[in-house]
């Protein structure tokens, strides 16, 4: 990873967090409330993740077994977040 | 097949290992995936366990929210979630900075990369002050673990963030220590990207972390 990169890299984060802050804030207002808030909040958070884990962690050029085991991670406790609210519409 | 199989063992002598010379064929020298992450091995799997035990708390966190729904989603309210989003913003940058010092000092830029660990241990710093104004926040309006479910989530899960957040400082001022006397370099990038990985798990956790206690209703 080059400076340039991981300035890159970087801004994304900012964006998303930005992202994420602006559906607490005013979320309901936009539209975007509920299970689609919820699926959308993920989404972001598995970006961000996956990036720190591709591009600050290094794991991008390492054998899959190695991304497997921290991207599963992220995905699993992804979907075990999303099971749970599932769970409480019901 | 069979019989292909009986004709080799036929034809194999037993003390010749017909094998030996394909096994022993060096594997050509292919930029694939490195086999190992950068750093320590140890450390990943420390990286791991901790993933595990934070992984087990957020699921908990969830189901006990999917019984409390009504409770939940009214306590979220009365956090500060500009607090939470200034302190993802703090990791966030804290995190690059240390990747921006391992990048320096893999180009054996020793100085610049002490610099970028400073960057990082002062993000860290003002995590733990936005941290510690909201928990004074919440201390002074009476809450404690025993408040309602929601606060005993809220403050055992981030205080146990908060801890990992201490001994993440901890181990970036062993490094920025140690690069400041040269000890990293392009030759050697194990300490400090073992220290770096730590950091970023770090990082990673609360990237997850934000979103469900501080967002999701």
């Amino acid at each position: 990873m080059n400076t340039r990169q991981l300035n890159t890299v970087w801004a994304i984060l900012l964006v998303a967090t930005l992202a994420t802050w602006t559906i607490g804030e005013v979320g309901e207002h936009l539209g975007i409330a509920g299970p689609p808030a919820m699926l959308t909040l993920l989404a972001i958070s598995f970006v961000k993740g996956r990036l720190v884990v591709l591009d600050f962690m290094g794991l991008r050029g390492v054998k899959f077994f190695w991304r497997s085991l921290v991207i599963g991670w992220l995905l699993l406790v992804s979907a075990l977040i999303a099971i749970a609210y599932w769970i409480a519409l019901k | 097949m069979r019989n292909l199989g009986q004709i080799k063992v036929s034809r194999t002598d037993p003390g010749d290992t017909p094998t030996m010379d394909a096994a022993s064929v060096p594997a050509p020298a292919s930029p694939g995936p490195a086999t190992a992450p950068p750093g320590d091995l140890a450390i990943w799997f420390f990286i791991l366990a901790e993933l595990l035990a934070f992984g087990v708390f957020f699921a908990a966190y969830a189901f006990a929210r999917a019984h409390n729904v009504a409770l939940f989603d009214t306590m979220q309210q009365t956090l500060d979630r500009q607090a939470g989003a200034l302190n993802t913003v703090l990791l966030i940058s804290g995190s690059a900075c240390v990747a921006r010092a391992v990048e320096a000092v893999g180009r054996a830029r020793s100085a610049t990369g002490a610099r970028w660990l400073l960057a990082g241990i002062a993000c860290g710093a003002g995590f733990l002050v936005v941290k510690g104004v909201e928990y004074a926040a919440k201390f002074e309006a009476g809450i404690n673990l025993s408040t309602n479910t929601f606060y005993m989530f809220y403050l055992s899960l981030t205080f146990f963030h908060f801890m990992h957040v201490i001994l993440g400082m901890v181990i970036l001022v062993a490094l920025w220590v140690k690069t400041r006397q040269g000890a990293y370099g392009p030759a050697d990038m194990n300490g400090i990207e073992s220290g770096a990985a730590y950091w970023h798990m770090v990082d990673l956790v609360w990237i997850v972390l934000f979103p469900l206690v501080y967002v999701m209703r």
